[in-house]
């Protein structure tokens, strides 16, 4: 058998979506420039916003004012589609942008004034300001890893909506409820399976399922979320390594 | 909206990371390591009833160059059935896509801890024999390591000697090769850091124990992994040893971790050799002696004979001396 051969039964692909918000950017079909341009937004606009605050240590208005002017410029400027993933990856490539965006408007002085294609954008400032107040923050973290954490967070709850969401519709809320309970609120850390089982009424081999089938899905949720949010191959597997091997706690 | 605290993005990170072992065999009782290509666990084998250790890739490799490496690490493994190698019992695809192996579950310690039990350079050169038992084993079946050092080699509570690590391991070719050069490893993965932990972990090279052409990318044959059993040497001769090292010992070291290959010893086997000549009192190849130090090593593996000698010529001398009064 040759060396290459993969193990019996190993599929040849990981069974992701390829849907890259990068490739969709640069599309001639307008609603898919539309579609791309708000999946950036859904899974960056509180990493943009929390960077601007805590890095950039501006108050809240002015981070949530810099935040829209973030993505008016992504598109006035066309960024995305001058992203060369040769060069770095995404994330590092946003949040490069947003610097040079605060610098400039640092520089300036003065509010940028928004305009052009996008009207203002319906963004939830008080619940990202919210969260930031239940935030510990490290001294020690730089620029990078203050970003890399708030990114791998926003990939997560949209990890976890997503989780929700299916096991809602398949009638699978109490996989999701055991899921929360283990991995989200972290209560079940002094439980037996059989304590669990007692509170939700199921045999612990049912907990033991439950929970393997919410934290496959989600699993499967985060890993097809980040790879929308890079162009390559090689980027989604060196984001994967980073960002879901930090030490985050 | 769900809020997520720092802890909860361990906890899901953990999640997202851990092997899917549903459909398996397996039951995850822990994580052991982690290493560049993945993690290793602790898993029941509920059909034998017994713990193994798992390897498997990082989550986001399934299809990609880590799991041709694991795939080949499995492989080379099986193919290389000794007691200095760590056995795989197993292998096959999670229901996430990504590949893994089972092996034995080696209970032991490092290399690099276990030996600050045993200062004395006598008992660390005992298992540095045991090592190149294994590699030289590997090289007649036509297998480098490229990557040993003392994180890859564990010692069991029995004081069984393991070569751990194969994931950089190359196939030299299907005969019996020793110095056919092989062309580097080119590796995406460069950026991950040497492996630490369990010893089970995989990485490129771990700079102190690789070879110069290793370093520069250049082609690599058996005489790289000697150069890295050279460095090692040195650590078993420097690191908390008792005294200093014999300079015959270091004259080894200096062959093994020669520069340029061809001044290196050829084979695993010169190596060995020349550790087990030390030990036994004998020259040593990398370590030419004079004729006063031949003589006097001569002396030395014959004290006893010389002792008897002595004392016998001194007797003979007295009874001749006392029958002459």
């Amino acid at each position: 058998m040759s060396e290459n051969t993969p193990f019996p039964g190993a599929p040849q692909h990981f069974p992701l979506t390829r849907w890259s918000v990068v490739e969709a950017a640069r599309s001639p079909d307008a609603h898919e420039r539309q579609r791309a341009l708000d999946t950036l937004i859904g899974a960056y606009w509180k990493p943009i916003y929390k960077y601007v605050r805590l890095h950039w240590r501006k108050n809240a208005e002015q981070a949530a004012d810099l935040t829209q002017d973030f993505f008016v410029k992504l598109l006035e400027k066309h960024l995305l589609e001058r992203f060369d993933p040769a060069r770095a990856r995404l994330r590092t490539y946003l949040r490069l942008c947003a610097d040079g965006l605060v610098m400039n408007a640092d520089k300036s002085a003065q509010r940028l004034k928004r305009g052009g294609p996008l009207p203002p954008l319906s963004l939830d400032f008080e619940t990202a300001e919210g969260e930031l107040r239940q935030l510990p923050l490290a001294a020690t973290d730089g620029p990078e890893e203050l970003f890399a954490r708030e990114f791998a967070r926003s990939l997560f709850t949209r990890g976890v909506e997503r989780v929700r969401a299916h096991c809602t519709q398949q009638n699978k809320l109490l996989h999701f409820r055991i899921f929360e309970l283990y991995d989200i609120d972290g209560a079940a850390k002094d439980l037996t399976y059989d304590d669990v089982g007692r509170r939700f009424g199921v045999k612990p081999t049912d907990v033991t399922n439950y929970l393997a089938f919410a934290r496959r899905e989600f699993r499967q949720c985060v890993l097809e979320e980040l790879r929308k949010m890079t162009a390559t191959d090689d980027e989604f597997r060196r984001e994967a390594l980073e960002l879901l091997g930090l030490k985050l706690a | 909206m769900t809020w997520i605290d720092n802890a909860a993005l361990e906890r899901l990170r953990l999640a997202v990371d851990s092997p899917d072992l549903e459909g398996t065999r397996y039951t995850l009782i822990g994580k052991l390591g982690q290493g560049g290509m993945g993690g290793v666990y602790r898993v029941a084998d509920r059909q034998l009833e017994r713990q193994v250790a798992m390897k498997v890739i990082g989550v986001a490799d399934a299809a990609g160059e880590l799991a041709r490496r694991l795939l080949q690490e499995a492989r080379i493994i099986a193919r290389l059935e000794h007691p200095g190698i760590v056995p795989v019992h197993d292998s096959g695809t999670l229901r996430d896509g990504r590949p893994y192996y089972t092996m034995k579950l080696v209970e032991g310690q490092r290399l690099d801890e276990y030996v600050s039990l045993f200062p004395a350079i006598s008992d660390r050169l005992r298992i540095f024999l045991r090592i190149s038992d294994a590699v030289a084993f590997a090289h007649a079946r036509g297998v480098l390591h490229r990557d040993l050092n003392p994180a890859n080699v564990m010692v069991g509570p029995f004081g069984e000697v393991l070569v751990m690590d194969w994931g950089l391991s190359r196939i030299l070719q299907d005969s019996e090769a020793s110095n056919t050069p092989v062309p580097p490893l080119q590796d995406s993965n460069a950026a991950n850091p040497p492996s630490a932990g369990t010893g089970h972990g995989t990485v490129l090279g771990t700079p102190g124990y690789m070879a110069p052409e290793q370093r520069a990318a250049q082609p690599v044959d058996s005489r790289t992994d000697i150069y890295s059993l050279g460095a090692m040497l040195q650590f078993l001769l420097t690191d908390g040893a008792v005294g200093p090292a014999p300079r015959a010992l270091l004259a080894i070291q200096r062959k093994a971790t020669a520069e340029h290959p061809g001044q290196r010893y050829q084979t695993v086997g010169e190596l060995a050799a020349d550790i087990e000549h030390f030990l036994d009192g004998l020259p040593v190849r990398a370590y030419p002696e004079g004729p006063v130090r031949r003589a006097w090593r001569w002396v030395r593996r014959n004290r006893a004979w010389l002792l008897l000698l002595l004392v016998y010529v001194i007797v003979r001398a007295l009874l001749i001396y006392f029958r002459t009064r």
